[in-house]
């Protein structure tokens, strides 16, 4: 078992939360008290890991995963509630701190819910049981008769109590995570499943709330990145002479090709970073931006990976009556935060402690000791919320700077990365090409598929730190893109589909995930591919997918689709009736990972044909994330998912020149706006009996492929490459 | 050589020692003076993130050098209400449940606030085209379009 030990004040005073005084000395050995530290278990096998209950009865989660505000920790909060019989306002939830909460792995894939929330469910199951133990034998009563309300355990016969908070004594807990703990009958379930108000939002409207942007400590300077002029420039020297005249500089930081300025103040670091005079080695080696897709397809493979091959796809395209081949890319993007990355360091007695918004503190933790050449047990990240990452953003490398500039000053840093520095040097989701082909038969059917995709190679595992890139300190500089294979291979039963991922060495830029990596991006090639096929054989786009799913969940998805949108068969857009606005629908469907979540959706656009703009009026959505855990926080995700990528699906496009990325605010990088803001009708399927799969991310992979079949039927033009700008729409349209 | 500024910040007298007159408004109230609410989004003018009022006129704070507000009136988040006693629209946005992370909604709140000042009936058009100049890229804007409407006819 893993334990971290820590000094109980410490503890009391840095985190304000609950002592851990877990304890259930019914069934434990009495274990020596330690009066000044306090040992908190993190294995996850541990239902202490998991679980506080303080003898007041305030109950205390520890999350690994954290809240990026999705509301997962309101979430989490009403799972633990519900299997722990206790009243939602009970229970708080500690998120991602290295030294408290058990490492739940990164916080992405859409998976707090289905994995994190699903084992602390599990450890409250094993809690309430034990809890009901203790409580048979303290009231003399047998278990069958006991009943639980908000934290009292009661006799149905004797009507005698006793509360959670006397059941538990001063001393610690081990109780191993008990798989086969029998969980709470979603019938009898008060807390899950209800629209519970998000416990943050109050702060966050009256400015009360502490995001990492606003943390402080005692002590603590101000540290801003002077990064590189190219993405590889060597650092040949600096003039600190050039911030002669600004008050409070503390120190020019330089650590191999890492340069940044510390100052007592923050308008003197941010003054000092731009007119801190540098020079830098020229370098020139990105590719051409006119040139990104042959650069793609030329990049070298490592290996291809079969993501599906059933029948035998290369005979029936070479029997088939009629073939049909398109490409189909997707631009380079940014997370696009509306707060730049952000972190607090401080070092002391030899020891790090790191207060960050990443999506993984455990995984940072490990970098930054690597990076710093530290033991992982001398170094703590302890999450606080930072503006929404929507993946792996800038967060971490913005740890990885303070860390590095509060070692070289010996006072605790706050580093927060500027608008371009964000813009410019997070890491982006990579370029995706797609080559599509398919093998239609004398009577129309769909007799053969074959999918390509030139995609970067890598997994979810932590994207390298760019300080440590920099300052040529210890890392791994193995990409990270987040599973983008997923969705290559499609949910239909055509008899014959082969689908390949391309694993490319390498990529333009340091690549990272963004929310729904590959999956949206393949979902928009294959379901506009799909559609191509289907105007091509005039079906209908709902009733041709009908046809093709074994799988009666997404078949009851894409029917109430047809109904919520009111869907009309056969029906075309307005293709240039009417004036120069021309109106359509898109439909699109995914079974995300082909294993969770179903989304389908239906987007109205309208598109300009002078102007070649494009505007989503509406979509519809019905989305089926198995048992639903909080019904408003989904709706608010699949809202998010639906605006974020009709912006990232009409309007994004990172630009950069050989030297660097040249998208550096949102004048060169903008992004959809309120007034061009679809509505968005939602029809959620709860399966309260179901396992709860996630929702942060499936409802984007449907939005960009609905577009461009909404535009196809407005207009008859197809756009195969995102962003469909307005340039690319005229362009498009005049080829009609 | 520092020099003093003195304004009044949500309604009360106060005085900040800078040692450069152009510097932004924004980090005297988060630095000097110790608030949340105005965010640092891009010091280009080009998110709201960082609004305040400044004679009940929503300014961006990050591009109004704090020389610029020398005893005049400046209204922050923190200003607009409290915890104990909420301005409608702080209320609204509880009610509508209307952010994600929430980082921009300092510039969606004190933004729509001065707006509603000189339009008190917005339709949903309106209230878009006022909020033009604010980004959210969690994609909370239906929620916050529901959120000023519904305040509008608490303020009714």
């Amino acid at each position: 078992m893993t334990k971290n030990v820590f000094d109980r004040r410490n503890f009391l005073k840095t985190s304000g939360a609950l002592v851990v005084a877990f304890s259930l000395t019914d069934l434990v050995h009495a274990m020596p008290a330690r009066a000044s530290v306090v040992t908190k278990p993190v294995s996850v096998t541990e239902v202490e890991s998991f679980i506080a209950i303080g003898q007041d009865g305030k109950i205390t989660i520890y999350c690994g995963h954290v809240d990026l505000g999705t509301g997962v920790q309101t979430a989490i909060a009403q799972i633990s509630a519900e299997e722990l019989d206790v009243a939602f306002g009970s229970v708080t939830v500690v998120q991602g701190d290295t030294a408290l909460t058990p490492d739940q792995g990164i916080t992405s894939g859409s998976f707090s819910i289905q994995g994190a929330g699903m084992q602390i469910r599990q450890a409250a199951a094993t809690a309430r049981q034990a809890l009901l133990q203790m409580a048979a034998r303290r009231l003399e009563e047998s278990v069958e008769i006991l009943i639980i309300v908000d934290g009292v355990v009661r006799s149905k016969s004797s009507g005698k109590q006793v509360r959670y908070g006397d059941l538990v004594g001063a001393q610690p807990l081990s109780l191993t995570v008990d798989k086969n703990a029998p969980l709470k009958a979603p019938g009898d379930y008060a807390i899950v499943g209800k629209p519970i108000a998000r416990v943050d939002i109050p702060d966050k409207v009256t400015g009360k709330f502490t995001y990492v942007q606003d943390f402080r400590v005692p002590g603590m300077l101000y540290g801003r990145t002077v990064h590189p002029l190219a993405m590889k420039a060597k650092l040949l020297s600096v003039d600190e002479s050039s911030l002669r005249g600004i008050p409070g500089i503390v120190k020019v930081v330089r650590e191999g090709d890492f340069c940044g300025v510390v100052a007592e103040t923050e308008w003197a670091a941010i003054k000092a970073a731009q007119q801190l005079k540098a020079r830098w080695t020229e370098w020139a080696g990105l590719p051409s931006e006119n040139e990104l897709w042959p650069y793609v397809r030329a990049t070298k493979v490592a290996k291809d990976e079969v993501t599906s091959n059933v029948g035998n796809a290369a005979s029936a395209l070479k029997q088939a009556s009629q073939r049909m081949k398109a490409t189909y890319d997707f631009a380079i993007q940014t997370h696009g935060s509306i707060g730049p990355s952000a972190a607090v360091a401080e070092f002391k007695d030899g020891k790090l402690t790191c207060w960050t918004a990443s999506q993984a503190t455990h995984a940072l933790r490990k970098q930054l000791a690597q990076m710093l050449s530290m033991s992982e047990d001398d170094v703590r990240c302890i999450y606080v919320e930072g503006a929404g990452c929507y993946g792996r953003n800038g967060h971490e490398d913005a740890a990885g700077d303070a860390a590095l500039m509060a070692r070289a000053v010996g006072r605790p840093v706050r580093v927060q990365w500027m608008r371009w520095d964000e813009h410019g040097w997070d890491p982006k989701g990579p370029p995706t090409l797609i080559d599509l082909e398919a093998g239609l038969d004398a009577s129309h059917n769909l007799a053969a598929w074959r999918g390509e995709f030139y995609i970067p190679v890598g997994g979810p595992a932590a994207v390298w730190l760019l300080t440590a890139q920099l300052a040529g300190l210890p890392h791994r500089e193995d990409l990270e893109t987040g599973s983008i294979f997923q969705n290559s291979a499609l949910p239909y039963d055509f008899p014959n589909r082969y689908t390949v991922c391309h694993r490319l060495t390498s990529t333009p830029l340091r690549p990272s995930w963004i929310r729904s990596p590959g999956r949206m991006q393949n979902t928009f090639a294959n379901e506009a591919f799909l559609d191509e096929i289907i105007a091509t054989i005039s079906a209908d786009p709902l009733e041709f997918r009908l046809e093709h799913i074994n799988d009666s969940r997404g078949a009851e998805l894409l029917r109430r689709l047809g109904k919520v949108a009111k869907w009309e068969t056969h029906k075309v857009g307005n293709r240039g009736r009417g004036g120069d606005i021309l109106r359509g629908r898109g439909l699109c469907y995914v079974h995300y990972e082909l294993s969770r979540t179903y989304v389908g959706i239906v987007a109205d656009v309208e598109v300009d044909r002078k102007s070649g703009k494009t505007r989503v009026i509406r979509a519809f959505v019905v989305h089926d994330c198995g048992q639903i855990i909080n019904p408003d926080g989904v709706r608010n995700q699949i809202e998010g998912c639906v605006i974020q990528t009709v912006s990232r699906t009409l309007m994004e496009e990172l630009k950069f020149d050989r030297s660097r990325v040249t998208s550096l605010d949102w004048a060169s990088y903008p992004i959809l706006t309120f007034p061009d803001v679809p509505d968005v009708v939602i029809d959620l399927i709860d399966r309260p009996t179901e396992v709860p799969w996630g929702a942060g991310e499936p409802a984007c992979a449907v939005v960009p492929a609905a577009i461009c079949n909404a535009i196809f039927d407005a207009t008859g033009a197809r756009l195969r490459s995102v962003p469909f700008k307005p340039s690319n729409v005229t362009a498009a349209l005049a080829s009609v | 050589m520092k020099k003093s500024i003195s304004f009044i910040l949500n309604e009360r007298p106060v005085t900040v020692q800078i040692d450069d007159p152009r510097m932004p408004l924004l980090y005297a109230l988060r630095d000097d003076l110790d608030l949340h609410g105005p965010r640092f989004g891009c010091g280009l003018n080009q998110c709201g993130a960082c609004t305040v009022h400044l004679e009940g006129k929503a300014v961006r704070s990050c591009v109004t050098p704090v020389s610029a507000v020398a005893h005049r009136r400046v209204v922050t988040l923190e200003g607009l209400g409290t915890p104990q006693k909420l301005h409608p629209l702080q209320q609204a946005f509880i009610d509508e449940q209307a952010m994600q992370c929430g980082y921009c909604m300092n510039g969606m709140i004190m933004q729509a606030a001065a707006f509603l000042e000189e339009n008190k009936h917005p339709n949903d058009d309106e209230i878009k085209s006022a909020l033009a100049g604010n980004l959210c890229r969690c994609g909370s804007h239906l929620r916050i379009v529901r959120a000023i409407r519904r305040a509008a006819s608490m303020m009714a």
